[in-house]
């Protein structure tokens, strides 16, 4: 086989969409992959499953509702979780097949097994079908990431679970234990306890959602999940499970008092960390930081020539876009190009109903930086649609610079606000202000007026509001 | 009917200016006589008024370079337009023709997202820029591939304002309103090491205006010195009583001028100018006397100060200086000189060469007045010394005359009483 210009190693959405760059500037290129379907965690266990899960189950919860919309019988409906996996199946089925109609299509190599670095300039990869070399002129190593197991507390699939078996679950468990009050905690907890499980989030921080959101965003998320039958324990430490006659109990410490939460399942989301296993990493002598992720330069170089790295296995918020906008930017480098990634301006969501979205600095980051801001928040019960749409839960918060009104940061708490993000994303990126957004026009009626209110609102001068 | 308005002459040897600031905006119904724009040549700023009643469509973006009877915007007369908004209406502007920083607009088009590069201009840097008149193409921008962020123009402003509060601390620039149009267009660096801003109109011209009589003449300067102390004593002894007549202190100027229109008299090659292959040699006497302005130099014209009292000589330049620095010169005053004189000594100047006032022929420099030890019938005496230089076009005059000027000019100084007779 002659030689090629690129291979990626793993075929997440980083790793995929940096194969299809390649190809796009007409880079020589071969995707490796271990599992038997394309995508990566994302497609496969993680974003896109749990979003499908997410809103079957919100279609559940809603049809529940349905009452006073007029809809009749509501209260004698049922649901099937069975079928509920299926057609999440059938969601993700379909997308791998179009990462792979899209990658083959662009003349993309997919080569199945593990990736293993060889010497400068070989990959070998290692399947059932036997091994192969890879001859190449560049390497990104695309292997993403894998559940953080605790030490006192691994996953045997059936009490601890990792959100992989988590979006995978053949029935509601009565009792659900959370451990971890991040996206993925979350968004896992609102699917189960849609279906009618008790569910208790136990973080060991004060404040949900994780640490770039702002105390008043992240309450008025819990407010909203504790209305929907989710319990937290916040600030309480994961100290071990006990197993009993009745089933399992996580225990947990706060303040010094012992607590114990009874459960059939202890779901473990305490976030994730760098895979390299498989990789040969250590016998290539490829450089990685102190918690196992890949090292970089700024322009995705390891320390081995010829040798990228991108997302999750590489420092930086573990997130499917972030990946994405690496891969390209990866291959724009390596195709002579010029590719940057804006770090300041990648944002993040928790899928949940309301969801929780943000971008940039909050303002507690921004004031512990020492930058003086001007906050404008829009509360969703002054906002039209809000209203009809039955969607009043939640606030849009808008962080400005005191004296430029550069816009810094954007957290919202609503429903829709994944997409809603994606303005604050487009005006940040160019450098907006908050009069920039106030001065843009929003179409009426929408949620996403809410946005531009709350833009006007740093300079105290929002039309609906008070 | 659909009337014209154009670009207004502006006296001879102006060809063209920047229509700098529209007054009113596109579809606005306009009164006969109401200012429409205001045009800005390498001399001076004028407005131009509505010659009928009725609603004008604005052809050309202010920012742009205008040539004298260029159409730049028709009055359809009669008819209604809309009711002129206030100044500062910045949402409802989509005209790019009314933005005073249209050169970014290159076209008047009703739509700014169709005329192409008006849309990068975010909607705060395009309120800031039409109440500021800060172009924010002159600005050096921060955002995604060099835009100009809302905070680039903050920036830009403040600095701007302080620039013109140190550059004029004793002048009546309103510090409450540093968005004033008045403000340059300043670009600090990132580091604050340097700062750059665009040339006024003025400036351009005056760059261009040094650069070519230092490249177009032979120019050539000589010196001589004189003795103030006659000028001094007539000053001391008349001074008061010719304050209290004529309203006007009794200065050096009268004196300078009243001698160097003798000198010309005498030679009369001083007073002449090449045009082409001709010598034009004039037989008036229009004496243009520098004076310093914030906004540059300014050279009006003294009109025929062969005829002029030492008193009305006196009055046109306190007058000049007044209106100089409050900007209200008028072309017309400006043109026509036949010969300058310029006075670096009331900044303290020793001695210098000045620059020819292209196309004149010849510039005298007066400087500062030194005591210094002089011999006179072998004696060493204390003087009030003045340098005087004469710069001139050596292509012209030859420095027989130059300097045979000079002398003229310092004997009618050292011995005014002639020049008071007229002999």
């Amino acid at each position: 086989m002659s030689q090629l210009d690129l291979v990626v190693i793993g075929s997440g959405p980083g790793g995929y969409v940096a194969a299809i760059k390649a190809a796009q500037l007409g880079l020589k290129v071969a995707l490796v992959e271990k599992d038997p379907t394309l995508g990566g965690t994302c497609l496969n266990v993680g974003c896109i499953p749990s979003k499908a899960l997410l809103h079957s189950t919100e279609v559940w919860h809603l049809a529940r509702e349905g009452k006073k919309h007029g809809l009749q019988g509501a209260e004698k409906l049922t649901f099937d979780v069975q079928a509920m996996m299926a057609n999440k199946d059938k969601v993700v089925a379909q997308l791998n097949k179009g990462v792979e109609f899209l990658t083959t299509k662009r003349g993309v190599e997919i080569v199945r097994g593990l990736g293993r670095l060889g010497k400068q300039g070989m990959v070998l990869v290692r399947s059932a079908a036997g091994d192969r070399t890879l001859e190449t002129k560049n390497v990104i190593i695309a292997t993403g990431s894998v559940p953080i197991e605790l030490p006192f507390m691994k996953f045997d699939g059936e009490t601890v679970i990792s959100s992989d078996q988590g979006i995978a679950l053949p029935s509601v468990p009565e009792r659900m234990v959370v451990v971890g009050a991040g996206a993925i905690g979350l968004e896992l907890s609102s699917v189960w306890a849609r279906l009618g499980s008790q569910v208790t989030v136990v973080e060991m921080l004060t404040g949900i959602c994780g640490p770039s959101y702002d105390p008043d965003i992240a309450k008025a998320a819990q407010t909203a999940f504790e209305k929907q039958g989710i319990k937290f324990e916040l600030g309480a430490k994961v100290t071990g499970f006990k197993k009993s006659a009745a089933g399992v109990a996580l225990t947990a410490e706060r303040d010094g008092k012992v607590l114990e939460f009874p459960a059939n399942r202890i779901l473990v989301a305490v976030g994730r960390k760098a895979n390299t296993t498989g990789l040969g990493a250590v016998e290539a002598g490829l450089k990685l930081d102190e918690r196992g992720r890949v090292v970089i330069d700024s322009h995705f170089k390891t320390n081995l020539p010829g040798v990228y790295a991108i997302g999750d296995v590489v420092a930086g918020p573990m997130l499917a876009h972030k990946a994405e906008e690496e891969g390209v930017a990866c291959v724009e480098n390596i195709a002579g190009k010029h590719g940057h990634v804006n770090y300041g301006v990648i944002p993040g969501v928790v899928y949940t109903d309301p969801e929780v979205a943000c971008v940039g600095m909050s303002e507690t980051e921004a004031k512990a930086k020492g930058v003086e801001v001007r906050v404008g928040k829009f509360q969703l019960q002054g906002n039209g649609r809000a209203i009809a749409s039955d969607a009043t839960t939640g606030l849009v918060k808008v962080i400005a610079d005191a004296k430029t009104d550069k816009v810094l940061g954007v957290q919202m708490v609503g429903r829709g606000t994944s997409e809603m993000i994606a303005a604050a994303c487009a005006h940040m990126e160019y450098g907006g202000s908050a009069e920039d957004i106030a001065r843009t026009c929003f179409a009426h009626p929408t949620i996403s007026e809410s946005f531009k209110e709350a833009a006007m609102a740093v300079s105290k001068s929002s039309i609906h509001s008070l | 009917m659909a009337v014209d308005v154009k670009i207004p002459p502006s006296g001879e040897s102006i060809t063209g200016g920047l229509l700098s600031t529209w007054f009113v905006k596109n579809g606005d119904a306009v009164r006969k006589g109401q200012p429409l724009f205001s045009f800005e040549t390498d001399k001076v700023t004028s407005e131009a008024t509505a010659e009928v009643d009725g609603r004008i469509t604005i052809k050309v973006p202010a920012g742009t370079e205008v040539l004298i009877g260029q159409v730049v915007a028709a009055i359809e007369a009669g008819a209604a337009g809309n009711a002129p908004s206030p100044a500062a209406a910045p949402v409802a502007t989509t005209t790019p023709a009314s933005v005073p920083v249209a050169k970014v607009a290159p076209a008047p088009a009703p739509i700014a997202s169709k005329s192409g590069s008006a849309a990068e201009i975010s909607p705060a840097v395009r309120r800031i820029a039409e109440e500021s008149g800060l172009d924010p193409a002159a600005v050096q921008g921060t955002g995604k591939a060099g835009r100009v962020t809302k905070g680039d123009m903050l920036v830009a402003l403040a600095v701007g304002a302080s620039i013109a509060k140190a550059s004029a601390p004793s002048a009546p620039v309103d510090a409450s309103a540093p968005a004033s149009s008045a403000v340059p267009a300043v670009i600090p660096s990132r580091d604050g090491r340097i700062t750059r801003r665009k040339m006024s109109p003025l400036r351009k011209k005056i760059a261009e205006r040094l650069v070519q009589a230092k490249s177009e003449a032979a120019m050539l300067t000589t010196f001589n010195e004189v003795n103030m102390a006659p000028v001094m004593e007539l000053r001391k002894r008349h001074g008061e009583e010719f304050l209290k007549k004529h309203g006007v202190k009794l200065g050096f100027m009268s004196f300078f001028v009243k001698a160097a229109v003798r000198a010309l008299k005498e030679i009369p090659q001083v007073n002449a100018q090449l045009d082409g292959e001709e010598i034009v040699e004039n037989n008036f006497y229009d004496v243009g006397v520098a004076v310093g302005t914030d906004k540059g130099l300014m050279v009006p014209v003294v009109r025929d100060c062969d005829r002029l009292t030492f008193a009305g000589i006196e009055k046109a330049i306190v007058d000049f200086g007044k209106r100089a620095r409050d900007g209200k010169i008028q072309l017309p005053e400006l043109q026509g000189g036949v010969f300058t004189i310029s006075n670096g000594g009331i900044y303290g100047s020793m001695l210098s060469t000045p620059i020819l006032n292209h196309p004149q022929a010849a510039i005298m420099g007066l400087h500062n007045i030194v005591e210094r030890p002089v011999v006179e019938n072998g004696q060493i005496i204390i003087r009030p010394i003045m340098y005087l230089a004469l710069s001139y076009d050596h292509r012209i005059i030859d420095g027989k005359e130059a300097v045979t000027f000079l002398v003229k000019v310092k004997q009618a100084i050292e011995d005014p009483q002639p020049l008071l007779f007229g002999i």
